[in-house]
Formats: structure tokens, C-alpha cells, sequence
């Protein structure tokens, strides 16, 4: 055995262990560290701040009792008419049209996935579903421009070139692999015991999933259910591909109609005027966007996490 | 319970079938999704892989559409991926850290971690916006790339940061302790040990969120990304466009041809994204290996 | 107790009479409740010193608190004193890295990093600045901790490969290459099969002429082979502290005897 080496990498026993004062680059890099986190923080501060502001701006133009009850939306014309809520109905009929579709069938294909599909199978269709989140909007919007409204025009000849019903039903396509994957782990969530101990008892697996499986893991599938609808809110470009720009309060699927996001890029691809009437709509409406998902997405959030205490 | 009597095995036999035709449903509806997948991808190539040639990616935009091309937007979004990349990670990735390795669990930790689930929950629309705002107006950056590519970084930063931070939660404890107990700081232990473990995962999550940035339009639209340009870009401060831009674009118009040139710009924008998430799996699969 | 030859024998009396570790009146406590109440007691030099007890009774906890690993726990506070070259460990003036190059540890599951068997040495010493012959220093380290010749042909391996005690092996010449004046083991072999840990303990007998070792085991019969002297704890409370031979065959408490004949624990 050799030696210790000369050059001892430890003083002797009764040197001192005092703090040094060469710690310095680690307090830059813990600062640098402590930025980045905040940023995320003046973030959220900018963008309330920044919609509040020019919301404010707005208000002082437009009575609130107008914006929120009006049923005319003309904001860049003479003479204009600032009631939001045709722009409100709108996003409400691609949102409820999408989750119409996407969450029984989400649903659907995360029992699916979770309850009978094998290893094999799996390894197929979640990557599958994640190529589906993974396509681009403005693909989406393609889709129904140039496939669903066609298909649906063979079937429904009164439906318009610009409709809600084919974005609803695309956005729906958009959303319902997020249903189908948040669902999906929460159902995974539940215990197999959980799952044996009804089959003990002489279920069978419809009676075991819907009655003991889903019910077990709702708070996950709520929560997914919200996700997916607060994207649904804040989709754009399929829906502007797809539902056009026509303000409509008319109950009826089959014609165009303008959601907020889509009133937000009209405005923007125009021209607008900064400090103008037009500018400050833009964030009046997209104030009131950003309420509506971060109410849903609270909610959401806190929903999950009651779901994680009920497994801790 | 009388288990033989015959209305009870009626019975039995009818929850039987009605299971099984609950499964099949099931199973129905979950391929239809994947088919209606491959019918997107079908249809797309159909329409776009006549127009899909060398010509193509190499030309501007046009009025007429034998003569449009991709070049500009290509370059447009190449560039984007690059800036959005270099902005992005290491902010986001510094942040998780800071968040998993430094910052004491306690009410402000809490705030921070509901912050980020909640700006992950915003449209990009309203990042778009911000970014007009801030980069566009108030720091007069004009309509350039920087300020589109400072915008896409604030929109995947939550995504990266909730990604990064699952990823950094996985290594395991005992590596920090052994890596503690030589007389490491903090910084050293995450630095050599705990950034490397957790390499793969974050590189899975980054590439992930970097494919949202691309595909994202709404917000360069705020941003006044061009819809029609002629030249490439050759800076950060030059106007540009990109891919999703223009395929938008030329889905706006009326002519058929158009469209077709869409579906050829979506196959391009699907190729990018494929390669992208490919050089993901690619990389995460290497250094797992060399992990092992 | 290991063999050595008269010329050396003196100055190893020498130095054990040495304290390294002064422990005054030690209790730690996890946000409020007390896992180790009050224990004193002494480290000497080149001896090894083993803590046994019940599973619980605090001893994993107090030998954390020897390199100040328990910091890392949220609501851990520190009463008392523990001093290492004259200095309380736990002073304000006092820095943890600066504590934990000087008193390593090896852990109950061995846990080397996902590298190289080198790179698993040489991490340690690098970033603590070592200027010497790197090669030099994972090789006397592998030595020392009898795991050279196993592995010298294959040092740029992963350490992943290799067996668990094997692994634990390099986790004791990872800590050794840092050359502390007290390495602390906590439970070293319970990870390991007989044939493991008897390579372990055989590499005490050695390891004890140059380093002063704590070493925490719930298995009396290893305290008993290889340890000068035994601490005995239970629920927090140090029952008994002397010479491992009188601790074993002479305790002075009852208690202390009852555990080390097996009537508990």
C-alpha cells in the first residue's frame, strides 16, 4: 500500500473549516438561477397589467353595460356598436360544439386505452394521439376548410362555406387527444385493487369501469375535461380558417361566426392604429379571453389537486 | 341469490353482451381516431405532393402559383428554432432548476408553481399580444424576428419549466447525497450530477415544447410577422415569416391552387416537425445509453 | 483489532489518545420532536467506533449529523455541541462544504454515480481543486479500498456494471480519495451478500491504521469483530459508550446487556 501523497489534499486536522469568501461564483450562478424563476412571475404580471390598463382605456369609451349586454358587434365601423356578445357567443358555440365531440370520444378512447387495449395496442394508438396534439392549428384549420366543409355541404346544402359547425367539429379532432391522455393517467391512476376487488365480485368490465373505475379517477378526468375546453376558448386559427369573421348571435350551426381569438387576429392582420378605439378593442375582448381560461384553468388545477391527496 | 334460476342467467347473458358492446364501442371510437390521423396525413399529401419539388422550397412567395415557394418561410421558421432555442432552454432549464435544487418548499414556491400551470393555460393569442406590447411597441423592436421569437419564448417557457422540472424530480435523492457528502456545494452536485441524469428527460421536453413554438401562428400574426416576403431574413432585426404564416395565407385565398400550395407547405412544416421530434428521440436515446 | 508491528504500535497509542469528534450534549430534532437526546461522547484517532441499537433508536441520525448531511432535511435543529479540531461543527462561522471534505461518508445502499469507475473517483478531488497525478490518486484510492485489481483494466467501465459489493467497495474508495480525517459509514453492509461484507469488514482492519471510521450497524456481531469501541443507543438516548470488548463482555447497564445478548432488538 502507498503511501499518502505528498500533496495532502486536506489540512491537518487543526486547521480551521471557517467559511471562505470564495463562494462568490456560486451566489451568481444562485442569482442568475432566482431571475429566471421570477421571470415567470413578471410574466403574468405584465400581461394582467397590460390588458387591465388598456381595458381601463377602453371602459372610459364604452359603457361596460354595453360591452357585456350589446348584441351588436361593430367596433371599426360608423356608427359602431360595441356589444361583445356575439364575439362571447361565438367561442361558446365552437367550445360547446367541441366538447360535444371530443369528450364522450375521448372518453371513450381512454377507457379504451386503460381498460382493454393490450401492451401492443397501446404502443400504437398513444403515440398516435400524440401526433394528433402535435399537429399545428393552422393544419386543422386546412382540414376543414378544404375536407369537412365540402363533406358536410354533400350532406347539408344550406351549410355556408363559413360555418360553426366545421370548426366545432375540428377543433373538437384538436382536443380530444388531451382528453384522451390526461383521462387516460387518471384512470392508470386507480388502484388495480380497486379494479379486482369489484370483479370479486362477479361484475363484469362495463359494470367495473363505469361504475367503479371512472367514478374512482373523475377528478383527473374533470380536470382533463376542463384542459381540453379552456383550448377549445382560446383556439384561433381554426377556427378563423374555418368559421370566417361574421359576428352572429343566430343559434344556427350552419353559418359563419366570428369567436373572440378570431376577432383578435381580424383586427390585427388590419392596420390598427395604436391608441385608436380599434386598438383598445382588441384588449378589452382579449382581457376578457384571458379571464375566462385562467377561471377554467383554476379550477381545473384545483380540482387535480384534490385528485393527488385522495391517492397520497 | 339463486344463481341458476333462468332469469338470472337471462340476465347474466344480457350484461355479458351489453360489456362486450361497450369494449367494441370503445375500441371503435379510439381507432377511428387514429384512422381520421391517417386521413388528415392522406389528404394533406394528396393535395400538396404535386407541388412539393425542389422549386418549390426554393422560391419566394408569388402571385402566381406555379412560381410561389416556401424559401423565405422555411428560412423564416429555421431561424425561429434557432433563437427561440437559444432563448428559451436556458431560461427555462435555469428556472426548474432553481425550483427542484434551491428554493426552500414554502408559500412563495407554491405561488410560483401555480403561476407557471396557470401562464401554461393561456392562449397563445394573448402571448401574442404581450409580445406586441412589450417587444413590438414598447422596446421598439419592431416587427422583426427577435421580437417573434422573444414572444414564442415567453409562450413554451411554462412548458419547458413544468417539463424540465419532472424531469430533475426523477433523479434519484442518493445521487445528491453521494455527490453532497465529497464537500460539493449545491451548485457543483446539480451541475455534474443532477443536470446530466436528468439530460434526456429535459431534452424530450424542450424539443416537445419547441415543436408548439413552430406550429404556433396566431401570435406571430400579433407580432406582424409578414404574410408575403419576397427576400430572406438576415439578422434578428429583419422582418420575416414562417411556416405556419404562410400556409395561412395562402389557405385564405380562394383559388384551389392556393390551397394546394397550403398542403404543400404543411407537408414541409410536418417534415420539420418530424425531424425535430426525431433528433429528440434520437438524443434522448443516446444519452440514456450512455447513462446505462 | 488490527495488527501492527512495535515501532508503530507506539505511535498509534499516540495518536489514539487523540480526540477527533467531541460530542457535548448532542440532540437532534426533526421540527420539534427529538430522534437524538443528549448524547456525549468521544471519536478517537485511528480507532473505529461503531453505534448500535435498535432499529430507530437515532443512530443513523446522529451520524449524520457528524458531516452535517442532516442540513438537508427541512426542520432539522441541532442542540449541543460537536467539535472537530476544536471547533463546533455547527458554528455560525462554519461552512458545510468545509466540514464534508474533511468528514466523508458512504451510504446503506451503495449509490456511485452513473459514470465512469474513474470519473467516480476523480469527480470529488477535482472540483475541490487536486492538482496532483489524478491516475495516481484513483489508483492508491481502488487500493486502499481493495478494489484495484478488479477493475484496473476496465476503469473508463460504467460504474453500473459492476456488482453491489463491488459497487460499495467504490463508494469507500470514492470517499477515501478525498483523504477525510473521519470517514462515517452508515450500515455499509446491509445492502450485501455474506461473502460482500465480509470483504468489507476485512477492509476496516486496514482502513483503521490511517483513517478514524464511525460506523453505524444494527448487526452486533460486526460491532463486535471490528469496531474499538461501541456505542449503544436506544430511543434517542446514548445508553453506553466504552471499549467494544467491555461493552460486549462487561456492560455496565442492564440494558446494554440485554440488547447485546439478543433478548431485544
Amino acid at each position: 500500500m502507498s503511501e499518502p501523497s505528498s500533496q495532502p489534499l486536506q489540512p491537518s486536522l487543526s486547521s480551521s473549516i471557517r467559511k471562505g469568501g470564495t463562494r462568490w461564483g456560486e451566489a451568481t450562478i444562485k442569482l442568475w438561477l432566482r431571475i429566471c424563476t421570477a421571470l415567470s412571475l413578471f410574466t403574468t404580471l405584465a400581461i394582467v397589467v397590460l390588458l387591465a390598463v388598456e381595458s381601463v382605456e377602453f371602459f372610459r369609451n364604452v359603457s361596460p353595460l354595453e360591452f357585456f349586454l350589446g348584441t351588436r358587434w361593430v367596433p371599426l365601423l360608423n356608427p359602431s356598436s360595441f356589444g361583445v356578445l356575439p364575439l362571447l357567443w361565438g367561442t361558446m358555440l365552437i367550445t360547446v360544439g367541441a366538447a360535444v365531440i371530443a369528450i364522450p370520444l375521448g372518453l371513450a378512447s381512454a377507457i379504451y386505452l386503460s381498460e382493454y387495449a393490450s401492451d401492443r395496442m397501446r404502443a400504437w394508438i398513444k403515440p398516435a394521439l400524440e401526433l394528433l396534439a402535435g399537429i399545428p392549428t393552422v393544419v386543422y384549420g386546412y382540414f376543414a376548410l378544404t375536407f369537412v366543409t365540402p363533406m358536410l355541404r354533400n350532406v347539408i346544402p344550406d351549410l355556408q362555406v363559413f360555418n360553426a359547425l366545421s370548426g366545432a367539429i375540428v377543433v373538437g379532432i384538436m382536443i380530444l387527444p388531451t382528453i384522451a391522455t390526461l383521462s387516460d393517467n387518471a384512470l392508470r391512476a386507480v388502484p388495480v385493487s380497486l379494479r379486482q376487488a369489484a370483479y370479486a365480485v362477479g361484475a363484469t368490465s362495463y359494470e367495473v369501469t363505469t361504475r367503479i373505475v371512472v367514478p374512482a379517477g373523475l377528478s383527473g378526468v374533470m380536470a382533463s375535461f376542463l384542459l381540453a375546453i379552456s383550448r377549445a376558448i382560446g383556439e384561433t386559427m381554426a377556427v378563423t380558417l374555418a368559421s370566417g369573421q361574421t359576428p352572429n348571435l343566430s343559434f344556427s350551426m350552419l353559418e359563419s361566426i366570428q369567436t373572440m381569438t378570431a376577432y383578435i387576429v381580424q383586427v390585427s392582420m388590419g392596420d390598427t392604429p395604436s391608441g385608436g378605439i380599434g386598438y383598445q378593442t382588441l384588449f378589452a375582448v382579449a382581457m376578457l379571453l384571458f379571464l375566462i381560461t385562467l377561471l377554467i384553468n383554476v379550477i381545473s388545477q384545483w380540482i387535480l389537486g384534490r385528485f393527488r391527496e385522495v391517492y397520497d | 341469490m339463486p344463481l341458476s334460476s333462468e332469469s338470472a342467467q337471462k340476465q347474466l347473458a344480457a350484461r355479458h353482451r351489453k360489456s362486450r358492446m361497450f369494449k367494441h364501442l370503445c375500441a371503435a371510437i379510439t381507432w377511428s381516431s387514429v384512422f381520421l390521423l391517417a386521413m388528415l396525413l392522406v389528404r394533406v399529401t394528396m393535395d400538396g405532393l404535386g407541388w412539393l419539388d425542389w422549386q418549390f422550397i426554393n422560391s419566394f412567395p408569388s402571385r402566381i402559383p406555379e412560381r410561389a415557394g416556401i424559401k423565405s418561410a422555411l428560412v423564416g421558421t429555421l431561424w425561429m428554432i434557432v433563437m427561440v432555442a437559444v432563448i428559451a432552454i436556458p431560461i427555462g432549464v435555469s428556472a426548474a432548476l432553481y425550483l427542484e435544487e434551491f428554493s426552500k418548499k414554502g408559500r412563495l414556491a407554491t405561488l410560483i408553481e401555480v403561476n407557471v400551470a396557470n401562464l401554461a393555460g393561456v392562449p397563445s393569442i394573448v402571448y401574442g399580444i404581450l409580445g406586441l406590447a412589450i417587444f413590438v411597441r414598447f422596446f421598439a423592436l419592431e416587427r422583426s424576428l427577435i421580437s417573434g421569437a422573444l414572444t414564442m419564448s415567453l409562450l413554451i417557457l411554462p412548458v419547458i419549466i413544468i417539463a424540465s422540472r419532472e424531469a430533475i424530480k426523477m433523479v434519484p435523492m442518493s445521487i445528491r447525497y453521494a455527490a453532497l457528502s465529497l464537500g460539493a456545494t449545491r451548485w457543483q452536485t446539480t451541475w455534474a450530477h443532477v443536470l446530466p441524469s436528468a439530460f434526456p428527460g429535459i431534452m424530450t421536453g424542450v424539443i416537445l415544447a419547441l415543436s408548439r413554438a413552430i406550429g404556433e401562428t396566431a401570435p406571430l400574426i400579433l407580432i406582424g410577422a409578414a404574410s408575403f416576403m419576397a427576400f430572406l431574413p438576415t439578422g434578428p432585426m429583419d422582418s420575416f415569416t414562417a411556416l405556419p404564416i404562410q400556409i395561412y395565407s395562402w389557405v385564405s385565398r380562394p383559388q384551389r391552387e392556393f390551397h394546394e400550395l397550403a398542403a404543400a407547405g404543411i407537408l414541409v412544416l410536418l417534415a420539420v416537425l418530424l425531424l425535430m421530434n426525431a433528433t429528440a428521440i434520437y438524443i434522448r436515446n443516446r444519452t440514456e445509453k450512455r447513462l446505462k | 483489532m488490527a495488527v501492527v508491528d512495535t515501532a508503530d504500535a507506539a505511535a498509534d497509542k499516540k495518536r489514539a489518545q487523540e480526540a477527533v469528534l467531541d460530542l457535548q450534549e448532542v440532540s437532534v430534532l426533526y421540527s420539534g420532536k427529538a430522534a437524538v437526546k443528549k448524547v456525549s461522547c468521544t471519536v478517537w484517532r485511528n480507532r473505529i467506533t461503531s453505534i448500535i441499537g435498535p432499529s430507530g433508536c437515532g443512530k443513523s441520525t446522529l451520524l449524520r449529523s457528524l458531516n452535517r448531511m442532516n442540513d438537508f432535511v427541512d426542520g432539522v435543529t441541532i442542540e449541543g455541541k460537536i467539535l472537530f479540531a476544536n471547533q463546533n461543527l455547527y458554528g455560525d462561522e462554519v461552512d458545510p462544504v468545509e466540514v464534508r471534505r474533511r468528514i466523508g461518508m458512504v451510504f446503506q445502499k451503495p449509490n456511485p454515480f452513473p459514470k465512469t469507475i474513474y470519473n467516480n473517483i476523480s469527480w470529488g478531488p477535482s472540483i475541490n481543486g487536486y492538482s496532483g497525478s489524478m491516475d495516481e490518486l484513483v489508483e492508491r484510492s481502488l487500493q486502499q479500498a481493495a478494489l484495484w485489481e478488479e477493475v484496473k483494466d476496465r476503469l473508463q467501465d460504467s460504474a453500473l456494471n459492476l456488482s453491489g459489493g463491488q459497487q460499495q467497495r467504490l463508494c469507500i474508495a470514492r470517499a477515501l480519495a478525498m483523504e477525510p480525517q473521519v470517514l462515517l459509514m452508515d450500515e455499509p453492509c446491509s445492502a450485501l451478500d455474506p461473502i460482500s461484507t465480509a470483504h468489507i469488514e476485512d477492509l476496516l482492519f486496514e482502513l483503521q491504521s490511517r483513517y478514524t471510521i464511525v460506523i453505524v450497524t444494527h448487526n452486533m456481531q460486526q460491532a463486535a469483530r471490528v469496531s474499538d469501541y461501541t456505542a449503544f443507543m436506544e430511543m434517542g438516548h446514548l445508553i453506553e459508550f466504552g471499549e467494544t470488548d467491555q461493552i460486549f463482555t462487561r456492560p455496565e447497564k442492564k440494558r446494554t446487556e440485554e440488547y447485546v445478548t439478543g433478548r431485544f432488538g
